[in-house]
């Protein structure tokens, strides 16, 4: 349920801040603010770590005079606040230069229609029910197996804001979302090898959660199946990316077709608009308007309506991510990404996840990366692995202390396979990802 | 100062140092080990060259207030961006019921300690006019495209911070401090027939902008940027494999940072989950190694006077001569471990709980001439630059990635190579440490050090030093 009364009350002080930046003599503007509040709560070792009560807001001007841009924001939503940040902004943009691409977007692209996306789901919970939550997740995976000896703890959040968005074409929306989440990290030894992994829960609402003892369990399993991980040799191999990792690699894409890495010439998807930029079989679209998704929004960060659509069909790149600033910059229309995508979904493969590892045969898997490692500009793809040694479509043993490396462009030519093991979790919803080779480097 | 900030963060919102009384009263009206009260303001504006125009500039002002009880290992705690006193002493009715036991300690008035200011009390973003901020961008722009015809665009960036602190403990004491940050950076993208590659520089630290402008700093940072993205262009691929490395002075310190640094953070070992904990006393590093943490470096990027729980910064000496000596504590963790706190209790803003976290950790200089430490070295890689690291601090492996990098053959530096990322085990690195230079460097002022999702500015600094085996993440395998 909406609290239509506090969207309103926001709203209208949105409106005050672009009728203020009128009147300070912007001859555009746009203007945003978000509202926060939250509980956070934390068990360790089955008792209360942490109690968080959050409680954030912030709003931002960015005012247009003429073709110059100037940008201020403030936590302090007083009147007098709010006269000084257009004044900031104000100020900002009478010392930055013209620029012709500078503006709101285009009034034709702005939504118009708001479907209900289902975002908002109150849990109505309080400190202490957190705290028994986490208490039964921690548990769950302490109790799991006696190499479990160590906990970072169990955390519960839960979330609920407020965003409005307004601009002086008329652009005047706002609503309320939820995030809740679970999460689990526990420490496990053997041999005087300590290894620790975690596991998470989120959504939009409560009970779409996995269950707090589920989380646990999955924590546990995890951190004691990396106990006794070696290093590899160095070799070129083939790496199969599970469901989790493998969203990083989507995500280095959608940076490199960008607007702003491909006007500032800093993408290694230079002018691929229209190629081959992966194996036939892959298509990638982006669907804003799934129910509950944490992605979903009806309007971008600048209020351009947002809309299904394909961003690659067999293999071939059909259009960039762009705002309305970067579109002008590359002579295009915005696509409706000012702020990112909206639930990028790589279709799923036949394969399950056993069905990928036995495709995989021999080689690694990975499932977790660590630094950043990745050079837009030139592809250039190195950075630290660990997982699991697998031979003849079976796990053998886990590795860490390894890097995997290649370019990226290559490294997309040369997927074999998706799988259908989905992480929902996040803003980009594919299964693992299997590549042909990559080099490892190992002790 | 404390009368400056007081007038700066109270004033404005008909608080009075009663106040503070009043609230800190509420919250330990139930047994409590400790208890605080932190206030900030921050000012923070950036600007952006771009294409050869000043693109666009932000400007942001924020405050308020976090109230924290710690009873046992249990904190409450909670914030709010109104500083009243109504709604802290809300917040405050919600954080104590954390507490449950406790020693309960008198509240006694506090006389500051005696602490010394490592930077000067002084707002950046008022030491030069805008219309001079904006030359400044310019003439790095212009300056930086006339050094190479390849120059496909150049952008440069300033920002500043003017950030003011006041925080309350249980004991009475209230502390106050005025932090400058400034940073500065320019990145370039060069291209032949068809090749591009990037380069970037920038520095920064707890000064004005005036710090650009001395010795024509910022003109350098768009000359090595150049540098870096020329060198880069000639790369060819990095080698893959266990190798002796060698990593020359200053920022590559990023390797303290993360192989040992974060894993001698009390939190950490207080709850056992580092791979260092128990090991105070025992060897960790070669001989060759003294590593500290170091607040109290004047003007540097990671540096404090006070940390966020107001109590003075101190060099911390964490390895010396090879042997672990001790970790860097807040107070929590320093009392319940119990040792004293070293002055390493930061938060990001007051919407966050203070930790356990580095200032300035570099590596003290050792003996070799640096040129000498290449010389000995038949095959393996020289390390110049890196972007960024990473750190599990439990299994103990760590990675950071090289930006410049290049082969040693026969004793000599010669191609370079593409950027690699190094991964090696935190306890086990330092230990193969065979060589260290008399060339201690500290970094240029640009880090930002991330933990539990709170950003903190740190510094890193070390000499050329050599590492017999570490993997090098290349594709030439």
């Amino acid at each position: 349920m909406q609290n239509q009364e506090e969207i309103n009350r926001l709203k209208n002080l949105v409106q005050d801040l672009l009728d203020e930046s009128k009147k300070q003599g912007a001859t555009s503007v746009e203007a945003g603010l978000s509202v926060d509040n939250g509980l956070s709560v934390t068990a360790r070792l089955g008792e209360v770590e942490t109690i968080e009560h959050h409680c954030d807001q912030s709003l931002g001007v960015t005012v247009y005079v003429g073709q110059k841009k100037g940008s201020a924001s403030t936590n302090d939503f007083s009147k007098e606040s709010i006269k000084e940040t257009v004044k900031a902004a104000c100020s900002i943009a009478s010392f930055s230069s013209e620029d012709e691409y500078a503006g709101l977007p285009d009034k034709d692209r702005l939504a118009t229609e708001f479907p209900e996306l289902d975002r908002n789901h109150s849990w109505d919970i309080d400190a202490e029910a957190a705290i028994k939550i986490a208490v039964e997740c921690e548990d769950a995976a302490r109790s799991y197996h006696q190499e479990i000896n160590n906990s970072e703890g169990a955390s519960v959040n839960s979330h609920q804001g407020i965003q409005v968005l307004g601009n002086s074409l008329g652009f005047l929306q706002g609503y309320q979302s939820t995030r809740h989440s679970i999460s689990c990290s526990v420490l496990g030894e053997r041999d005087g090898d300590m290894q620790r992994d975690y596991w998470y829960s989120v959504s939009r609402k409560a009970d779409q959660l996995e269950s707090a003892k589920s989380v646990g369990i999955k924590a546990a399993e995890r951190t004691i199946s990396r106990l006794g991980a070696r290093s590899l040799s160095t070799r070129q191999c083939p790496v199969l990316y599970s469901a989790e990792v493998a969203s990083g690699l989507i995500g280095s894409l959608i940076g490199a077709i960008s607007g702003g890495s491909l006007y500032r010439k800093s993408s290694f998807l230079l002018d691929a608009l229209g190629t081959q930029i992966l194996p036939e079989f892959i298509h990638i679209h982006e669907q804003p308007h799934l129910k509950m998704a944490l992605g979903s929004s009806n309007y971008d960060a600048e209020g351009v309506a947002t809309a299904a659509r394909d961003i690659v069909t067999d293999g071939i790149l059909q259009g960039y991510v762009l705002s309305s600033y970067s579109a002008r910059k590359l002579g295009m229309k915005t696509t409706g990404n000012a702020g990112g995508v909206h639930n990028l979904v790589v279709d799923a493969g036949e394969n399950d996840f056993t069905a990928m590892l036995k495709q995989l045969d021999t080689g690694l898997l990975v499932t977790e990366l660590m630094g950043q490692g990745v050079n837009r500009v030139t592809g250039d793809y190195s950075r630290g692995a660990s997982g699991f040694w697998v031979e003849n479509g079976q796990i053998q043993y886990p590795v860490e202390e390894i890097t995997i490396a290649g370019n990226l462009k290559d490294m997309y030519k040369n997927i074999v396979s998706v799988g259908n093991d989905i992480d929902y979790r996040g803003n980009v919803r594919t299964g693992s990802i299997l590549i042909e080779q990559m080099s490892i480097a190992g002790e | 100062m404390l009368n400056q900030v007081k007038q700066s963060i109270l004033t404005p919102y008909g608080m009075q140092e009663k106040d503070i009384d009043t609230i800190m009263d509420s919250m330990l009206s139930a047994p409590v080990d400790d208890a605080d009260i932190y206030f900030q303001s921050s000012h923070f504006e950036s600007w952006v060259l771009e294409g050869g125009i000043v693109k666009e500039g932000a400007h942001s002002i924020e405050k308020g207030a976090g109230v924290r009880v710690v009873s046992g290992e249990k904190t409450g705690f909670a914030y709010s961006d109104r500083i009243e006193l109504s709604v802290l002493l809300a917040a405050a009715k919600n954080v104590k019921a954390i507490a449950r036991q406790g020693q309960n300690v008198q509240r006694k008035v506090d006389v500051a300690a005696n602490r010394t200011n490592y930077y000067q009390p002084i707002n950046p973003l008022k030491s030069l006019a805008d219309q001079e901020k904006i030359n400044l961008l310019r003439k790095v722009d212009v300056e930086t495209r006339k050094l190479d015809s390849r120059i496909e665009e150049v952008i440069v960036s300033l920002v500043g911070v003017d950030e003011q602190i006041l925080v309350a403990n249980q004991d009475g004491s209230l502390a106050a401090d005025i932090r400058p940050l400034t940073r500065m950076s320019v990145s370039v993208i060069l291209e032949e027939n068809g090749k591009r590659e990037q380069g970037s520089m920038g520095g920064g630290a707890r000064t004005d902008y005036g710090y650009f402008l001395d010795q024509n700093k910022a003109i350098e940072y768009g000359k090595e940027a150049v540098r870096q993205a020329i060198v880069n262009l000639e790369a060819v691929d990095a080698p893959a494999g266990n190798m002796t490395v060698v990593l020359g002075p200053g920022w590559p310190g990023i390797l303290l940072h993360e192989a040992i640094g974060h894993g001698l953070e009390g939190d950490f070992n207080r709850k056992g989950t580092s791979a260092f904990s128990n090991k105070v006393g025992q060897r960790v590093a070669s001989e060759l190694c003294t590593v500290v943490d170091d607040g109290t470096l004047q003007d540097r990027r990671g540096s404090l006077s006070i940390d966020d729980e107001g109590v003075p910064s101190e060099n911390t000496v964490l390895i010396e001569k090879g042997i672990l000596k001790g970790y860097m504590q807040d107070r929590m963790n320093a009392r319940l471990m119990g040792v004293k706190s070293t002055g390493n209790g930061r938060r990001e803003s007051y919407a966050h709980i203070p930790m356990p976290r580095m200032t300035n950790t570099y590596m003290l200089p050792g003996q070799h001439d640096p040129a000498e430490i290449v010389k000995s070295v038949k095959k393996g890689l020289y390390a110049k630059n890196f972007g960024g690291g990473q750190v599990d601090i439990t299994s103990g492996k760590f990675v950071f990635s090289a930006s410049e990098a290049y082969l040693i053959e026969d004793g000599k530096i010669t191609r370079p190579v593409k950027g690699a990322t190094l991964i090696g085990n935190g306890p086990e690195v330092l230990t193969k440490v065979s060589m260290v230079g008399n060339d201690l460097e500290l970094d240029a002022g640009v880090g930002t050090c991330g933990k539990e999702g709170q950003s903190v500015p740190v510094g890193v600094g070390q000499p050329t030093i050599k590492i017999d085996g570490l993997t090098v993440g290349g594709t030439s395998v």
